[in-house]
């Protein structure tokens, strides 16, 4: 590799060095706590280690929660750039790596670890499981995103931020032009993470498909299960796409091959196929996910099954194949022919077909159902006129001759943004406000998230609809300043004005997280929405081993047939002379050691430092090693455990 | 919980010859188009040829010698297939495709 880093910017710009006077007081501060209030231990055993699907995604959570943050500051520096015309707040060079890692870390290091959090938290007690199919593996896809989102964030901070964009393309980011460390470190804390993000899709797939609880079958089980197996599916067949552009890439920088450069018969056109072969079936794997939590939500807030159950398992499994037919929409502009064009053209408008089936049904079910507007409801129905928008405007991009003039412009931003923000964000946020009394047993202060649902929405619109006009008037994306004079000025002002509503949306959560964990009404019933499906029937947090007893599903929606009347609900209620020892999954640090030799390889890589590299290697195969002569990977809890637990809870029968 | 966990099979291990073979198997397919190419053995159409022929070969090698394609654990439907076949179908489309979108290349040299 060839880097050079810019060790000079550690000083040099005032930025950067606070941000590394505030990391190393932060990192103080924390390390210091944890010393002082004994923690270590705690850290260890409850979390570093933890192979409990629950708290793998609470860890999730938290991560996706911080990036949020991290990629929100992002987005208000740019958006303050581009308030007025020619202000120098940035310069260009920074105002690139910002929208680089603005994009990168919003798409796989928020939207990803928050899909994620939601399976984790909801799957396994919704078909009625006690972990995930392999819960080590697991672990270590959880500490392999989080060490590859570390990576890219401390480029800030160590060498210099990538600046190729997130989509990377060469020639941009070949070593011709971005010669520092940033696209290194761009290439490997994607390619860290991307391992594991493949693992937790076929986790997911397999735990969907073999570990339902008897009388579960594929046709009874929860929407949001459905559709992170739809979601799983384009994962499997999807991210290998750009695990091979990343490798491809990183072979050009480092290793001097020509898969991508001009030069001796590369193309860099392949780049940009690769990466959208991997990229659109990407925007389908975190709306999926959203589109779930949607179906349950909107059943339970209604009061009423969903409408169209069959027709939303269908079109969740056409979005998942079709979604891998569309492809070439992000580069109709590359002129691959008429033919090309049309096909893929045909292909995407298709996709708009059972995405409206989707949103047809969610209205047929909320129609006379007895509505309450809790907060999920609420992010919920925020979501239709949003996405109906995002959808319309996607048809536009559709049409490819039309493309060529909206292509990279601010038309395309706003499109995207209002599928991303309005569909992906609304819905995980819809999906932790649901499912948060089942992760930590209290519920959030609804007037709170009211504020920050209506800053958060209200920003939204006055922040995205002006940049439908600007991409008209003919502003392009990914440009640091513009003259007056354009007819661009009040929009961008607008456009800032509503992003600053946004963030203030966003404080508004923090403070409602904070002041909840403090003073939160406790969930006492396991079920404080009146749920329908199964993880609603076990108490708030759910026990380390989810289920005393396994019970036997006999509907769909079985806990609320059981509140119904139409089910026993003494199925779902341990009985004492029926109880066994429960087979868990021991701890392992290993899954956290392992990622921490990935990191070190992949900074080793991002610099050059051969030693480095080969020490990481070292250490990643003699973890493997040892993990593969392991018996001891399992334990039973005792019985009186067990009792001891339920009927503390108040639920043990007989 | 016995039974649920696909992961925790514990049988006595007999010696893997399976994976001994196929992991030479594997590294002789790919050493073979790297030696192709380095040494420009063949013209480009016959080279492209051979490199996708080794590559099909591997996927064979991977799939029954180390990704049990056919075994069921005797507990529902053996999924993988059913799985895998929808990789073929996507590898098919992907590979397929990217040649029909980027040929256009040929008509501008
Ligand atoms: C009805 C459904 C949709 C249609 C027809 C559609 C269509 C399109 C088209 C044609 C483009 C490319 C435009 C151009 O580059 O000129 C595009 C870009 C994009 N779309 Fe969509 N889209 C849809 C839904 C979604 C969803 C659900 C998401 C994500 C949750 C999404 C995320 C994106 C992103 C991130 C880009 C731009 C990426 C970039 O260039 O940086 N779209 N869409
Ligand atoms: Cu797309």
């Amino acid at each position: 590799m060839n880097p050079i880093p810019h060790w000079g910017i550690f000083i040099t710009e005032p930025m950067i060095l606070g941000s590394d006077v505030m990391i190393v007081l932060v990192s103080v501060a924390i390390v210091f706590a944890l010393t002082k209030f004994r923690k270590w231990g705690w850290l260890w055993r409850e979390w570093l280690t933890t192979v409990d699907h629950k708290k793998i995604g609470i860890m999730y959570l938290i991560a996706a929660l911080l990036m949020l943050f991290r990629g929100g500051v992002d987005a208000e520096l740019m958006r303050t750039q581009l308030a007025l015309p020619n202000m120098t707040f940035l310069d260009a060079e920074h105002y690139d790596e910002i929208f680089t890692t603005h994009g990168t870390i919003m798409i796989l290091f928020m939207a990803m670890p928050f899909i994620f959090a939601m399976f984790n938290i909801a799957v396994p007690l919704q078909i009625g499981a006690r972990d995930v199919a392999y819960p080590y593996l697991n672990a270590i896809s959880f500490w392999m995103f989080f060490l590859g989102a570390l990576l890219l964030n401390i480029s800030f901070v160590i060498g210099g931020s990538p600046d190729a964009g997130w989509t990377s393309y060469p020639p941009l980011s070949e070593l011709g032009f971005s010669n520092g460390p940033g696209e290194n470190y761009y290439l490997l804390a994607l390619s860290i993470s991307g391992i594991g993000s493949i693992a937790t899709g076929i986790n997911f797939l397999v735990t969907i498909l073999k570990m339902r609880a008897p009388g579960m079958t594929l046709w009874r089980m929860p929407l949001f299960t459905w559709s992170v197996l739809a979601a799983c599916i384009l994962i499997l067949f999807a991210f290998p796409a750009l695990t091979v552009a990343l490798a491809l890439l990183l072979l050009d920088r480092a290793l001097g091959a020509h898969f991508f450069t001009i030069l001796h018969g590369g193309d860099p056109m392949m780049f940009i196929n690769l990466f959208w072969i991997w990229g659109h079936p990407e925007v389908y794997i975190v709306i999926l996910p959203a589109f779930g939590i949607f179906s349950e939500v909107i059943s339970t807030f209604s009061k009423k099954a969903t409408f169209g159950y069959g027709s939303m398992v269908f079109a969740l499994m056409a979005i998942s194949i079709v979604g891998f037919l569309t492809w070439v929409h992000h580069f109709f502009t590359m002129g691959s022919g008429a033919d090309v064009n049309t096909f893929f053209a045909i292909a995407t408008m298709v996709i708009a077909i059972p995405t409206g089936v989707k949103v047809f049904n969610w209205l047929f079910t909320m129609y006379r159902g007895r509505i309450r507007m809790s907060l999920p409801m609420m992010w919920a129905i925020a979501f239709i006129p949003c996405f109906a928008i995002g959808g319309a405007t996607g048809v536009m991009l559709a049409v490819a001759p039309a493309d060529y003039q909206y292509h990279n412009s601010y038309f395309l931003i706003a499109h995207f943004h209002q599928v991303l923000i309005g569909g992906t964000v609304f819905g995980m946020l819809a999906g932790m406000y649901y499912w948060w009394p089942k992760m930590f047993g209290f519920l959030l202060n609804e007037r709170l998230g009211r504020w920050a649902f209506w800053f958060f929405n209200i920003g939204f619109y006055v922040c995205f609809l002006p940049q439908y006009a600007l991409g008209f008037m003919g502003m392009t994306r990914r440009i640091y300043t513009y003259p007056s004079g354009l007819g661009w000025t009040v929009p961008n002002f607008i456009s800032t004005i509503g992003a600053y509503l946004m963030g203030i949306g966003f404080v508004f959560m923090v403070w409602q997280i904070i002041y909840s964990i403090k003073y939160g009404e406790r969930d006492l019933t396991g079920d404080p929405w009146d749920g329908r499906t199964l993880e609603w029937s076990l108490p708030s947090p759910a026990p380390h081993y989810n289920f005393a007893t396994i019970p036997t599903i006999q509907g769909r929606d079985a806990w609320w047939l059981a509140k119904q009347g139409e089910l026993s609900k003494a199925d779902f209620l341990p009985a004492k002379d029926e109880l066994k020892p429960i087979h868990m999954p021991k701890n392992s640090g290993r899954p956290f050691i392992l990622s921490l030799w990935f990191f070190v390889l992949g900074l080793g890589l991002t610099f050059g430092v051969v030693p480095m590299d080969v020490i990481a290697g070292i250490g990643i195969a003699y973890c493997l090693f040892r993990r593969s002569f392991e018996y001891d990977t399992d334990y039973y809890i005792p019985v009186d455990e067990v009792i001891h637990t339920e009927s503390a809870l108040g639920r043990l029968q007989g | 919980m016995s039974g649920q966990h696909p992961s925790t099979a514990h049988a006595t291990p007999s010696f893997p010859w399976q994976y001994v073979i196929g992991f030479i198997l594997s590294l002789v397919l790919t050493v073979i188009p790297l030696w192709l190419v380095l040494d420009h053995v063949w013209k480009p159409t016959p080279l492209v040829i051979g490199i996708l022929l080794c590559a099909v070969l591997q996927i064979f090698v991977q799939l029954f010698m180390f990704m049990h394609f056919t075994h069921g654990d005797g507990n529902g439907p053996a999924y993988q297939t059913v799985i895998l076949s929808i990789g073929f179908f996507f590898a098919i489309i992907f590979i397929g495709a990217s040649i029909w979108i980027m040929s256009f290349g040929y008509q501008v040299q």
